[in-house]
């Protein structure tokens, strides 16, 4: 990606897409989209489109991965191939292997694995159109996939991005500005705690920049929280209206 | 003591359900003195206790429970069975011959083979086994005919509804016969395949419209509606 020309923010605050500096980009959530997925999630935020869906718990393929004293949590996360602007193959690269462990990782804290000894949970999470921020937005929606497929969580995680871009903090940082920015800071949490399960950070900050960050970021979890749960209710208000 | 929602609202994982004294019970868990939601359900307060109806959520065994289940693999001492559920479950070959069991003489697959479909209850299981099954019981053993709905677990008690009403209604009103397991699994026989259709319908009604009152007048109708249908056109 060559340096882009255009200012990353203009002389009146405004970023790339047009958006202020603590704005969102525009978030929908569909749930259950996946039928033979036991939960499924599919997240449009802003140009990321991504699918998730949950299997299990179910027993363990191979039968000795299965662990003794808790459910086995795995994750896929895979780009298509059509999803980046060069051809991304589609053979699981280095990048995404490390996602799928940070994913999990970030999801493992909100589920009760021990109470299912010997079974495994399955994430699987396509990228079918990525623009920055694929990893938040992943989380959140396998998170609703989580819960769609019933299973027990202590609560939802919701991620999103603060960063630092032409001097500027901002929230919910897109592609152009996660390559050319100063800063990324990817952030999950379990909201209603406060509970924080993934922060990672590139770029170079000061302590007290950092700070205003992990504010603005949480900020942003909060407002996606609210759209994440409507999103899960209102599938299921669905049914009990359609009487 | 303070409640925050009220009585069958619709929750998600993660909402602060109550604070104060009271007992956690099911779908929710406590940190102190506060019970949270663990599944997307309705909240159900009654007297100390607080727990979720849950919407969506997966069978997990225990004992005595009658299932329908399918066996998946015949081994050497006895079958695999599906039962919807995160395990597998186990019949062991001693449980279903009547005489005493001889690896060298008895064909396993001469009483029940893969694919076969078997009503039976479960006599053991804790979380570090597989759940045992057994068929040497009245009513249990090999499905011959019928008709199978696979449902979300957490709907049978509707399905049964209460003190049987809604079952006892639909055997009466289609004269067939209805087994349900546990797990979700629901056999229905009877004479005819059409009336057993409408009650593969009634059933699916009832998963769909579980968190309604006043559902077993609407099923009643539904199912009289369908068969004055049949009537009409000369099927049963």
């Amino acid at each position: 990606m060559e340096k882009s020309e255009k200012p990353l923010i203009t002389e009146d605050g405004l970023r790339t897409d047009g958006r202020g500096p603590r704005d969102l980009r525009p978030v929908k959530i569909e749930v259950g989209v996946v039928k033979n997925a036991d939960g499924s999630a599919y997240i449009e935020h802003g140009k990321n489109k991504i699918l998730a869906a949950v299997y299990g718990p179910s027993e363990v393929h191979p039968r000795h991965f299965a662990l003794q004293d808790r459910a086995l949590l795995r994750c896929k996360y895979h780009m298509a191939p059509f999803s980046v602007q060069d051809r991304k193959s589609p053979a699981p690269s280095r990048r995404e292997i490390e996602l799928s462990k940070v994913i999990r990782e970030a999801l493992e804290p909100s589920l009760f694995l021990e109470y299912y000894p010997r079974t495994s949970i399955d994430i699987f999470i396509e990228v079918l159109q990525a623009d920055g921020g694929t990893r938040c937005a992943s989380i959140t929606a396998a998170s609703i996939a989580l819960a769609d497929a019933g299973i027990p969580m202590r609560d939802m995680v919701v991620a999103c991005a603060a960063g630092k871009v032409d001097g500027h903090i901002v929230l919910d940082l897109n592609d152009i500005e996660d390559k050319n920015g100063e800063a990324d800071m990817p952030l999950a949490m379990m909201p209603n705690k406060g509970l924080i399960t993934l922060l990672q950070m590139d770029g170079l900050v000061t302590q007290e920049e950092f700070k205003q960050m992990l504010e603005l970021a949480m900020e942003g979890c909060n407002l996606i929280y609210q759209i994440q749960k409507k999103a899960l209710k209102s599938t299921f208000i669905k049914t009990v209206e359609e009487v | 003591m303070v409640l925050f929602f009220e009585n069958r609202e619709l929750v998600t994982p993660g909402d602060l359900l109550a604070k104060g004294d009271y007992l956690a019970g099911e779908n929710v868990f406590r940190i102190n003195d506060e019970i949270y939601a663990t599944r997307i359900g309705l909240v159900e307060y009654s007297n100390k206790k607080v727990s979720v109806v849950a919407l969506k959520s997966f069978y997990v065994p225990s004992v005595n429970d009658i299932v329908i289940g399918k066996v998946v693999e015949v081994g050497t001492r006895g079958w695999m069975v599906e039962i919807n559920s995160p395990f597998l479950a186990l019949l062991r070959a001693s449980d279903a011959f009547t005489k005493p069991f001889n690896p060298k003489n008895d064909e396993l697959t001469s009483i029940l083979d893969v694919g076969d479909v078997i009503i039976a209850k479960i006599i053991a299981y804790d979380r570090t086994r597989d759940p045992l099954l057994t068929i040497r019981e009245h009513g249990l053993g090999k499905v011959k005919s019928g008709q199978i709905v696979v449902i979300t677990p957490t709907k049978i008690p509707r399905v049964i509804g209460r003190k049987g009403s809604m079952i006892s209604m639909i055997k009466n009103e289609t004269g067939c016969n209805i087994t349900i397991g546990q797990n979700g699994v629901i056999l229905v026989r009877g004479k005819n395949p059409v009336m057993e259709g409408i009650v593969v319908r009634a059933i699916k009604m009832i998963e769909k419209e579980a968190h309604t009152t006043g559902l077993t007048d609407r099923v009643t109708d539904m199912i009289r509606r369908e068969k004055m249908e049949l009537k009409r056109n000369g099927k049963i």
